[in-house]
């Protein structure tokens, strides 16, 4: 019977599917198993605290290039969260449908498909040489905050859209100016999205490496950055350098290392984030 | 005497822990129209769905009792759901074409079937617009999107995809509420005509449409049959007092 | 209204726009900064040999050459062979997730898959490395695992969540009507899916595939871990190949700032920038006729 037939074909390409799917579930949990595993043996207090010793890695410490992430993603939000915030705010709530207003749209779209290494080059052209940064924190945090900004207006902007219209009218209809409403009605509801998302976006950037390799990330300093100006070491330039360029028979195990605690590093600020994303929405009642 | 094309008895429908249908026992004849009608959210919508099973993609949703189709039990059968809605075809409230020509929605369920033969094809679509009165408005864009219909027309259409594979029953679920009154007539003039070939039941939420095209009414409420009778019975001699009221728009 | 409050309301939305200027600027600055140090490059390289030479050897001692139409096919394969990876399985599994699993495992499964996008490139590149380059070399009996399949693979896993998750939004956000219409007509899912439900969602897939498209030409510290990076012309997938992407990340740390060789690194940079404006510019194009195409 062609029916049979039918139901056959049916569960055979959907037991096929189950496979593709589950595939990127088991390849997720390789990669991290994988890490810890080989990456576990190399952690210890002295490996998380104590300053990097070039002549035998296996003495030194990653301490530097974890300060140094964390500088950076500091930085990082420093440019771009108040700028991708007002963006956001601009667009959703005043900007009217014009020539103009689609072109800014148009440029977040295009920023957003932007390679990160052109990033790189536009940071290290202006930042480092025509503003005369130099290769520093300043100049990489610029970089990569111009990187992340696209990504916080959109996870912005869907905080803001989460607002009921009706709140704004609502607000408005009692004589409160669009100021007010903003400040009273919208940011109280929306800026906890804004900001976990922010931070989420912020999480990407800490793990980016190609642009920091050409804007200020060095891969040895003996004392962490003490101001904008200086260079810095970073979590995902060092694993890159132990993993590709360092002769110590070692640099395998420690660029493991180093790799788990990045991904420590971006998936505890991931899941912190959802989690309070989770907490904020659950207590919406709308 | 007609014939009984389908048969329920005893149903009890349920959508998570609440009960949508209570007991229902109705008959549907062969080659007549049969109107289901009552208030929204009576259960006549989902009552039409248990014919061809099409509650079967809503999860968490159970049903009791007995559905016979040509002494057929079709809650028994688990796998021929799909045999079911190719003799049972349904027409739905909003008009539903697929994104594609016209030529290939009203051919969709041949193709389905596997059906390979382009002249037989071919000739099955012409015959379904014709019946569905669609053909001379379309037979110079049948390669056309079936978007670029108006409403009246796509609800039409849907008729025609409908009936392609030739079903026995077909139920219409409030096909005419998206319609404007020409578009209503014309395709009331169809299922009149269509009914010497199939066994229709709609519903309608138009009492109007019921009296103007039924042979018989049933009335529905709250999950539960009042009455069901010949329709000009249900409208001129109602036995329940329920009825009267409905019909006299007391309520609802 | 009061006259303060609307000076304020007017001073506070003329500043929030200035602002909002931001992205244009720093959009309108890469292209600006890349085109006009780009450019000058070809005062002294000529256009043909840039794009057609298939020679790149900026340092040779003699006669340096500048042709980067080698270094554009090894862009070109690690592309494209990720996306003959992805493509499949990222279609495969947003049809599963969309219309086959139960919702309680779509909401698990998805979000899962997400955060395989939330692994930094360059611990994806050390696994490529430590793990799947010796595999490969292995397999296929090369001196090497570090070949244009390497990281092609890697690429093609790195766009894997970006394709799943929004072929998946597409495909769950079409009309019920279709497949209600489908299944009624005696359709069984898998005719429905692959009859009504594909060819419907198939421009949104098509944008997701740019935007994974997009990922991939841009991506650079895989690459630059796990395609090798020999100049020379690809004739295989089992070559070692050097994006440009890779080409610029080794090279621009040793030249000389200002020198010929830095903006032709910066004329490449150039070329990359207009690429993704192309693949997003199409990608737009198509959401654009989507969205007006059936108007839900």
């Amino acid at each position: 019977m062609v029916k049979m037939d039918e139901q056959k074909k049916e569960k055979i390409y959907f037991t096929i599917f189950k496979i593709a799917t589950f595939f990127s579930v088991v390849l997720l949990g390789f990669i991290l198993i994988y890490i810890f595993v080989k990456g576990v043996s190399v952690i210890n207090l002295n490996f998380l605290t104590s300053m990097w010793n070039h002549q035998d890695i296996t003495k030194g410490g990653i301490f530097p290039a974890i300060i140094g992430t964390l500088f950076l993603a500091v930085g990082v939000s420093i440019f771009s969260i108040p700028i991708g915030i007002s963006t956001a705010i601009y667009l959703n709530e005043f900007a009217k449908d014009n020539l103009f207003n689609r072109l800014i749209k148009l440029s977040i779209r295009n920023l957003a498909g932007v390679p990160s290494i052109v990033y790189g080059l536009f940071g290290l052209a202006f930042f480092v040489l025509l503003l005369k940064f130099g290769t520093s924190l300043l100049a990489a945090s610029l970089t990569l905050g111009c990187m992340t900004l696209p990504w916080i207006i959109t996870t912005s902007e869907e905080a803001l859209k989460s607002v009921p219209n009706s709140f704004r009218e609502a607000s408005l209809a009692l004589g409160a100016t669009k100021i007010e409403t903003i400040k009273m009605i919208v940011l109280p509801n929306s800026l906890g999205g804004m900001l976990t998302g922010s931070i989420l976006g912020i999480s990407r950037a800490m793990g980016e490496t190609a642009p920091i390799i050409m804007v200020g990330a060095t891969f040895f300093m003996n004392y962490l950055p003490k101001s904008a100006f200086d260079k810095f070491m970073a979590l995902p330039y060092h694993l890159f350098i132990l993993a590709t360029q360092h002769s110590s028979p070692y640099s395998r195990e420690y660029a493991l290392g180093t790799a788990l605690v990045l991904i420590f590093l971006v998936f505890s600020l991931n899941l912190g984030m959802f989690v309070i994303r989770y907490k904020l929405r659950s207590k919406k009642e709308w | 005497m007609v014939d009984t094309k389908i048969k329920i008895r005893d149903l009890d429908f349920f959508y998570g822990k609440k009960q949508i249908l209570f007991n229902v026992d109705l008959d549907f004849y062969s080659n007549q129209i049969t109107s289901l009608i009552g208030p929204s959210g009576c259960g006549k919508s989902t009552l039409l769905r248990c014919l061809n099973r099409m509650n079967d993609i809503i999860p968490g949703i159970k049903v009791n009792g007995n559905i016979l189709y040509n002494k057929f039990n079709l809650y028994k059968e688990e796998n021929s759901v799909v045999e079911i809605r190719k003799k049972i075809g349904m027409v739905f409230q909003k008009p539903n074409p697929f994104p594609m020509s016209i030529f290939n929605n009203v051919s969709y369920g041949l193709r389905v079937q596997g059906e390979k033969d382009k002249e037989k094809i071919k000739k099955i679509v012409r015959e379904s617009l014709e019946k569905a009165d669609l053909y001379d408005e379309v037979k110079n864009r049948l390669n056309s999107s079936a978007f670029s219909l108006s409403g009246g027309q796509q609800q039409r259409l849907c008729i025609a995809r409908a009936l392609a594979i030739n079903p026995d029953v077909i139920l219409l679920d409030e096909p005419c509420s998206a319609l404007d009154p020409i578009a209503t007539a014309k395709i009331e003039e169809l299922l009149k005509k269509i009914k010497k070939e199939h066994t229709i039941i709609i519903v309608t939420h138009n009492m109007h449409q019921a009296k103007r095209i039924s042979d018989y009414t049933c009335y529905l409420l709250d999950g539960k049959i009042i009455e069901f009778s010949e329709t000009n019975e249900l409208f001129n001699n109602p036995k329940n007092k329920l009825t009267k009221d409905y019909i006299n728009g007391v309520f609802g | 209204m009061n006259q303060q409050k609307k000076i304020i309301e007017n001073i506070t939305k003329k500043w929030l726009f200035l602002v909002s200027l931001t992205t244009l600027v720093i959009l309108i600055g890469i292209f600006f900064l890349l085109f006009f140090t780009g450019i000058k490059a070809f005062s002294e390289i000529s256009l043909f040999e840039f794009f057609f030479g298939t020679n790149w050897n900026p340092t040779a001692y003699h006669e340096p050459s500048w042709g980067i139409f080698s270094l554009f096919i090894g862009t070109l394969m690690v592309t494209f062979g990720s996306l003959a990876f992805a493509i499949p399985l990222g279609i495969m599994s947003a049809i599963y997730l969309a219309e086959i699993a139960s919702p309680k495992v779509r909401e698990i499964v998805k979000p899962t898959i997400e955060m395989i996008a939330g692994i930094p490139s360059v611990v994806l590149g050390l696994i490529g490395l430590l793990f799947l380059s010796p595999l490969i070399a292995k397999l296929f009996g090369l001196s090497s695992g570090l070949t244009g399949l390497t990281s092609s693979i890697v690429v093609g896993i790195m766009v894997l969540p970006t394709i799943i998750s929004i072929s998946e939004d597409v495909i769950t956000s079409l009309p019920r009507e279709f497949k209600e219409a489908s299944l009624a007509l005696g359709a069984t899912k898998w005719q429905t899916i692959k009859m009504v439900l594909v060819p419907a969602s198939l421009s949104g897939i098509v944008a997701a595939i740019m935007l994974g498209l997009g990922r991939a030409v841009g991506e650079t510290i895989v690459v630059l871990m796990l395609a090798g990076n020999s100049r020379a012309f690809p004739t295989s997938i089992f070559d070692s190949v050097r994006p440009m992407t890779a080409n610029i990340a080794i090279e621009i740390k040793e030249v000389i700032r200002g020198g010929l060789h830095y903006k032709s690194l910066f004329a490449i940079g150039l070329v990359l920038f207009l690429m993704t404006f192309l693949i997003n510019f199409i990608s737009d194009l198509i959401i654009d006729k989507h969205v007006k195409k059936y108007k839900w």
